[in-house]
Formats: structure tokens, sequence, C-alpha cells
């Protein structure tokens, strides 16, 4: 018995460390951060040594000085003599572009797939699973390939156009040209751009016009006033739940004031800087006027979309059998239409399985965008990574810069979802 | 009672007395009038989708189906191919109105095995049904037992196939392996499980990077037994694929455990240092890894030391991959309630045997799914090696392209490489979809 009430000897044995649980995890942490610390130490001392050796130092100098290459698709100002830091900074832009493109189009492709999917229909059921499928065991480097091809390759040349009897002609309405150079659709323009327009001269009979032009501060102008009309229509919004829970009567017309106040004010912009359409002509062996899509760009655009629209088309097929059939038979039962039970009970519970994996397959999509190497599209990858790393021979910085730029972007949406999950987590317990 | 029933049949002559022989139910709702109006023509919506599917299908196969079916086998070039059409008299204005399939007899050699050289093509196939052979008794497991020996020993021996060498040097790798199955055998008794795990993994270290090199070229003195050696810059075509592939899968598996445990752990250091290396894996797309081993893994290594490009890449591809299995494998051991935990613990078992006997067991099988659509992404990854400059089913297309025989073909190598990997991924999944279906022990 008089063991039993002895204190425990408080006396330590280095063997504890091995062989008592409470301690050997201690060593065990102790150990592996020796061996992480040395293994880094080894690779930076490696890497301090070789890069003497071959007479290079540690320095992102380099993106201030002149990058002297072009890039055929810009969002922002650049020329040859802007320096490497722009040239990245146009790449980071046109990464980002052909994401934004082809999240917004593979989300329609994938819901509309996706739906279809589960079509009581037999015949469209199995073309969407032809459809799943076959983008989702093919590899996306294929199919950018592929499509890239089909434009190149499929398409009319640009002097099929010409002539009376034309072989090619312009699509709808004769403002779209789809060419084997790329498509060319009418470009929105402004009469009275905020960055001023130039005239033309006169000449004998034609009296001096208007060139209509654009400037970043038409578009300000422009959003401004759509996210302003957004953040009215959101508080009339509310002024409504408001109303409808204290009177039990929903405001009439609330939705068309909501309508209303978000493309009101975009429009009166629009009209006031005289907005018209600038369609693509053409001139000499091509054309010129409007914007010009690249074949890169479509390429790269339809091929993510339609890769990614696949998977998207899995994720809501998947979110939308996870609600239990008895949900909608309860919301029947309650007297509710189908669109109600569909809006109010079938796609707030489906959204919260199919918000997180959507959104690492945008995640997926925007990492995917760097295979716009192989049809020469110029991404962050392919001026930052590609061109100016082989100009100055900076590999070490201009990689690490490219990975912490894709790495910081998947770090944001994954806070971002998280953010969202906790948000829509069932609280349970 | 009889006679009720006798008046009764006398009296009510129009009572039936036997069964009239069963009518067949009327055309409209039975059979296959029955099944294409409820499936597809319910509503004026689903009809009308209907017809546009059936249109849509009979606009594709009325421009492919001719294309494929009247396709060329047996010509030198694509103007060969154009002549033979012509001669037919299927003549049309621009390109070609049949496939030239002559193409993939012309080029199959480069197509599945790149530069291998030709007198040694049974090497690879030889692997490949080792491969299979050995995969086999892994996949069904109806297969016998005794098969998983040949597993064991494919990796080495296919290894030994396809790279050619001395016999040597398979052998000793594999007795690394050996002497660290050999320290857990008979070292847990003596030095406890932990020394005895930390011993396993030392001693075949230690091994490799001091011993084998000598053993290597002292037994090949001794014994010099081996076959012609192959360079990894012959590897090319589906043959690169596949070994890519299937190394990568192979070895990213037990290292994408090892990061799920390490990420699902208690112990502070560790679960920070998987959590960082899995975030920034995922991070970064694949295809800047790749550039990465191609431009940078020679500044991190000690000055002096170079390996092949191809190793390089499968290490990437590993890391890669290992990197979104654990995250899939970490989902599955969340989704276990927290009770198998417990009970694994109460039972007394440590870590190590809960893991093994508990824990990864349910969780393995709950991921299954993930964990091959990681396989198939790793998989179709293996096309991306072209931006680096080895000739994969994609680099050889170009390279096949940009020969004057073959200039201007396209349709015919996409088709054929989408086909095959179609096949294998299509393959892949099914199996998974089979896996569940059998391993399922819950009883809905």
């Amino acid at each position: 018995m008089a063991t039993l009430t002895d204190p425990p000897q408080p006396s330590f044995h280095f063997s504890q460390l091995i062989y008592d649980t409470r301690y050997r995890s201690l060593t065990i942490q102790v150990v592996a951060f020796i061996l992480i610390m040395w293994g880094l130490f080894e690779l930076v001392t490696n890497a301090i040594q070789n890069l003497s050796a071959l007479g290079k130092d540690f320095d992102f100098g380099f993106l201030g000085n002149r990058a002297g290459y072009d890039i055929n698709q810009r969002l922002i100002e650049y020329s040859n003599d802007s320096t490497h830091g722009r040239a990245a900074f146009v790449g980071i832009l046109n990464t980002l572009l052909v994401a934004f493109l082809g999240c917004v189009f593979a989300t329609i492709l994938g819901v509309i797939a996706g739906v279809l999917r589960l079509s009581k229909n037999w015949i469209v059921g199995r073309l969407m699973t032809v459809y799943v499928e076959g983008f989702r065991n093919i590899p996306l480097l294929l199919w950018i390939i592929v499509i890239f091809a089909v434009m190149t390759e499929g398409m009319p040349q640009p002097r099929d156009f010409r002539g009376e009897d034309a072989e090619a002609s312009m699509i709808l309405g004769q403002s779209v040209a789809v060419t084997n150079r790329g498509v060319y659709i009418p470009n929105v323009v402004f009469t009275r751009s905020l960055g001023g327009n130039e005239m033309s001269e006169a000449a004998d009979g034609v009296p001096a016009a208007v060139i209509p032009a654009v400037s970043f501060g038409d578009w300000a102008l422009f959003l401004v006033a759509l996210i302003g009309g957004i953040v009215v229509s959101g508080i009339i919004g509310r002024w409504g739940k408001a109303k409808q829970e204290a009177t039990g009567i929903r405001p009439p017309g609330l939705f068309w004031m909501r309508a209303a106040s978000v493309v009101l004010p975009a429009t009166l912009v629009l009209i006031a800087l005289g907005v018209t359409l600038d369609y693509p002509e053409l001139r000499g062996f091509n054309f010129t006027g409007g914007v010009h899509l690249r074949n890169s760009l479509i390429a790269l655009w339809f091929a993510l979309s339609l890769y990614t629209g696949a998977f998207i088309a899995e994720i809501v097929r998947a979110g939308i059998m996870s609600v239990s059939k008895g949900q909608t038979e309860a919301s029947s039962a309650l007297g509710m239409r189908a669109s109600w039970t569909m809006n109010l009970v079938v796609l707030p519970q489906a959204m919260r399985v199919i918000i997180p994996p959507l959104i690492s397959q945008y995640l997926n999509l925007t990492k995917n965008s760097s295979l716009a190497l192989a049809v020469g599209y110029m991404d962050v990858r392919s001026t930052l990574g590609g061109i100016t790393i082989n100009q100055t021979g900076r590999e070490l910085e201009g990689m690490l810069l490219l990975g912490a730029f894709y790495l910081a972007t998947s770090l944001i949406i994954s806070a971002v979802m998280n953010v969202y999950n906790n948000s829509v987590k069932l609280k349970e317990r | 009672m009889s006679e009720l029933h006798s008046e009764t049949a006398l009296d009510t002559a129009y009572v039936r007395t036997e069964m009239l022989p069963e009518q067949t139910p009327p055309v409209t709702v039975s059979g296959p009038i029955k099944w294409a109006r409820e499936n597809l023509f319910s509503s004026v919506w689903n009809a009308l989708m209907t017809i546009i599917s059936i249109y849509v299908i009979y606009v594709v196969l009325v421009a492919i189906l001719p294309w494929m079916l009247n396709g060329i086998w047996d010509a030198g070039s694509l103007n060969e191919c154009r002549e033979i059409r012509d001669a037919r008299g299927g003549s049309g204005e621009h390109g070609h109105d049949v496939a030239c399939w002559a193409v993939l007899v012309d080029r199959w050699d480069q197509l599945m095995f790149g530069f291998y050289p030709s007198d040694l093509y049974w090497r690879p196939i030889l692997a490949l049904v080792l491969f299979l052979t050995a995969i086999a008794p892994v996949l069904y497991d109806s297969l016998p037992r005794k098969m998983l020996i040949l597993t064991v020993l494919m990796p080495f021996l296919c290894f030994w196939l396809l790279w050619g060498g001395s016999i040597w040097t398979p052998i000793v790798v594999a007795l690394g392996f050996v002497l660290g199955w050999a320290v857990v055998k008979f070292g847990e008794g003596t030095l406890g499980s932990m020394l005895a795990t930390i011993g396993a993994i030392l001693v075949p270290i230690l091994f490799w990077m001091y011993l084998t090199g000598p053993l290597i070229s002292g037994l090949h003195s001794i014994l010099p037994i081996g076959i012609q050696s192959v360079e990894s810059r012959a590897f090319g075509g589906f043959l690169l694929a596949f070994v890519i592939g299937a190394s990568g899968i192979i070895l990213s598996m037990p290292l994408g455990v090892i990061l799920a445990l390490g990420r699902q752990s208690d112990l502070f250091i560790i679960n920070k240092c998987s959590v960082i290396f899995i975030e920034v894996i995922r991070g970064v797309p694949l295809i800047v890894w790749l550039f990465t081993a191609q431009l940078l893994l020679g500044y991190f290594l000690p000055p002096g030391s170079n390996f092949d490009l191809m190793v390089r890449v499968i290490i990437m591809v590993t890391l890669f991959s290992s990197a979104y299995i654990a995250e899939v494998i970490r989902g599955g051991l969340a989704a276990l309630p927290r009770g198998q935990y417990e009970g694994a613990d109460s039972l007394g078992l440590n870590y190590w045997q809960s893991m093994q006997l508990i824990i990864l067991p349910q969780a393995l099988k709950i991921s299954i799914p993930g964990i091959v659509s990681s396989f198939i992404g790793l998989f179709k990854d293996t096309v991306l090696v072209v931006f680096i400059g080895l000739f994969d089913p994609i680099g050889f297309s170009n390279a096949i392209r940009a020969d004057t025989d073959w200039n201007g073909i396209y349709w015919e190598l996409f088709i054929f490489i989408g086909l095959c990997f179609f096949i294998c991924c299509f393959g892949m999944s099914r199996y998974s979809q089979y896996l569940e279906r059998k391993l399922a022990t819950d009883h809905r």
C-alpha cells in the first residue's frame, strides 16, 4: 500500500527521452527540426557556392532594366523600352484575364452540363456523359493544341473575306470575323471620351468628324456607376426586406426598382460618353479596327473552359444529388412551387457542397493557364518566367518571383474559401 | 352448399368459368415505344432537346465517320496519301477529305518508344508485361498471393530492363531495402521500436550513399553480367509517359500517406513542415516545378553533381502528386469518426500499430476515388515534360509534323494520342469505381 501513496520520484533518465511517450515526442521533434535545418542549410550553402562559381549574385535589380522584347497582347501600356518588371506585370494581367474569362465560361458550361447530366432525357444525359468523360480523361495540353490547330488550320484566311462572292463571311450581322489569325470583334468606343478625341481632317465634301476613342477613365467611370448602382440596389433590397418583415407585405415593384438602380446609372454614363461600336473592317491583307482576340487567347480560353467545365459538371451533379429526396418532397408537401423548391430548398443546400470544390477548380484553372506556353500566349510564365529569364540569366530570382505569384494567388483564394466554408458550415452540436 | 353452387352455375350463365388469356399491353405503354415516350419525349421541352441532340450527333457523325473509316493506312507521306485519295476520286478543295492513318503506321515506333534502340524493343515490352503481371495481384485479390513476390521485385527488374547496364545495380540497390527490413526485424527486440525505425531509415541511406558504388563496380568486375545500357535521352513517346507516370504513381503513394499523417500529427514542428510543404507544392503549377527541376535543381545540389533530367522530372512529378494525394488522404483521415482513434488507443496500440491496423485501412478506403483521380491527373500531366525538352507523345507529334513527309498532319496524331490517354485514364477511373463497390462495407 505504501507504494501507492508514495509521491512519484522526480528523477529523469536520458532513456526516458526514447522510451517515455511524454518526452519522446519532444525528442522526435528536435531531431526532425535539426535534420530540416541541416537540409536547408545545405541547400542554401550549395546555392551560394554554385552562384559564386558562376559569377552570379542574387539581386532583383534586373526588374528595373529595359526589357527589350515585345508582348503581342497587353492590357496596359507596354513597349519594348519598358522594364522587365512592367513586362512581368503585363504577364500577370494576361494570366488573370484568361483565368477570369475561363472561370466564367467554365462555370456556365459546367452548370449546364451538370444539370443536363441529371436530365430524365436519356440521349441528353448520354451526350453530357460523353462530354464530361472525354474532357476529364484527355490531357488539357492536347485540348489546347487541338483547339489552336482548329483555329489556325480550320478557319478561313482574311483574304477569303474579300470580294463580291467571298468564300467566308462575317457572322453576327457583319460584326464578328473568325479568321485563322484570330477573331475580330467590335470594340466599344466613345465619341466624348474622357481621354479626349481627335478630329479627322476635313476633306472635300466630308466635314471633319470626331474619331471615337477609348481611355482608361471611360471604363473607370462606367465601373464606378455600375458598382454604385449595385450598392444602391443592395440598399433597396435591404429596405424591402425590412419592410416585408415589419408589415408582412413586400413593397410592390421591388425587383424592377433594384434592376433599374443597377442598369440606369451605367447606361446614362455610356450615353453621356457617346458610346458607339467600332467594327472590324478588312483593309489590305488584314482586318483593322475592333478588338483582335488572338488564336492563342481563344485556344487557351476555350480549352481551359471546356476542360474545367467537365470537372465542374461533376461537382454540380454531385452537389444536387447530395440533397436528399426528402427535402424536395417536404417542400412539395408544404405546397411550394417547383421553382421555389429549387431556389429556396435544394440550391442553398447543394451550394454548400458545390462551392468548396468549385473554388479549387478555379484555382486549378488559374494554375493550368500556365500551359499558355504551348500556344505562345504571353502570360506571366512566358514573360517573367520565360523571356525575362532567358535574357537576364536570372533563373533563381525569376522562378522565385513566379512561384511567389502563383502561391500568393492560391493562398488568397484558399483563405477566401475558408472564410466562406466557415460561414456556411452546418452549425451542429 | 353444393346445391347453391350448381344453382349459381346454372342461373348465372354469363359468369365466366375459366380465365381469359392475358392480352399484351398496348404498344404505347410497353417496350421501346414506352421507353422512348418516358425517356425521350416526356414533354415538349424534352422532345425538343432530343431532336436537337440527335441532330448534333448526326452532324458530327456525318462529318467524322466517313473521314475516319475511309482513312488511308498505307502511304509513306502526306503527299502520297493525297495522291491515293485523288486516285480514289474523293478529292476536295482544301485539306484532306479522308484520314491519313498511314502516319501512325509509319511513325508507330517513334510514338511508342521514342529513340529507344529498335533491336531492344523487346525490353520495354517485356517490362510492360512484367509491370501488368506484377500489379495484377494488387488490383485483384482473387489472384494467388504468391504473385506479390513478383510485385516486390518488379520495380528493380523493370528498371534493369529499361535502362540496362550491370545486373548488380538493381540487386545492390534492393539489398539496401533488405538491410532496412533486417534492422527492423532483428533490432526491434534489442533496440526498441523507435531506435529500430530510425536505424531502418539510416542504415539503407548510409549504405546507398557510401557502399553501393564500390560494391556494384566490385561485383561487376568479378562477374560482369549485364545487358546493353540505354540512356534516358533515348526514352520517348508513350514509353516515356508510362515510365514517368508509373514511377510517379508508385512513389507518390507512400510519400503522400506520410505527408498526410504528418499534417494530422500533434507534433508541432512535423505538422507545420508538412503543411508548408503541401501548400507550397500545391500552390504552384507543375510546369513551374518542371522548369525548376530543369533550371534550378543544379543550384541546390553540391557543386559538380549532376543527374539525369528524367530522374529530376520523376522526382518533381512524385513530389507534386504526393502533395495532392496527402490532401486527399487527409480528407479520409478527417472523415473517420473520433471513436476509431480512441478505440485504437484504448486497445493499447501504439501510434504506428493503430495507424496500420485501424485508421489507414479505413481512411484509404474512403479516399480511393480521390487518390485515383490524382493518379489520373498525374498520368495526364506527364505530357507537360514536352516543355522541358523531353519527347513525350505530344513532343513527337510536333516532331513528326516538322518532317517534310508529314508536314501538315494534325488530327490523326491528336486523335491517336487522345485515344491512348483516354483508354488508360478511363480504365483507371472504372477500376476505382469497381474497387469502391467491392470495398463498400456499409449496408445501405
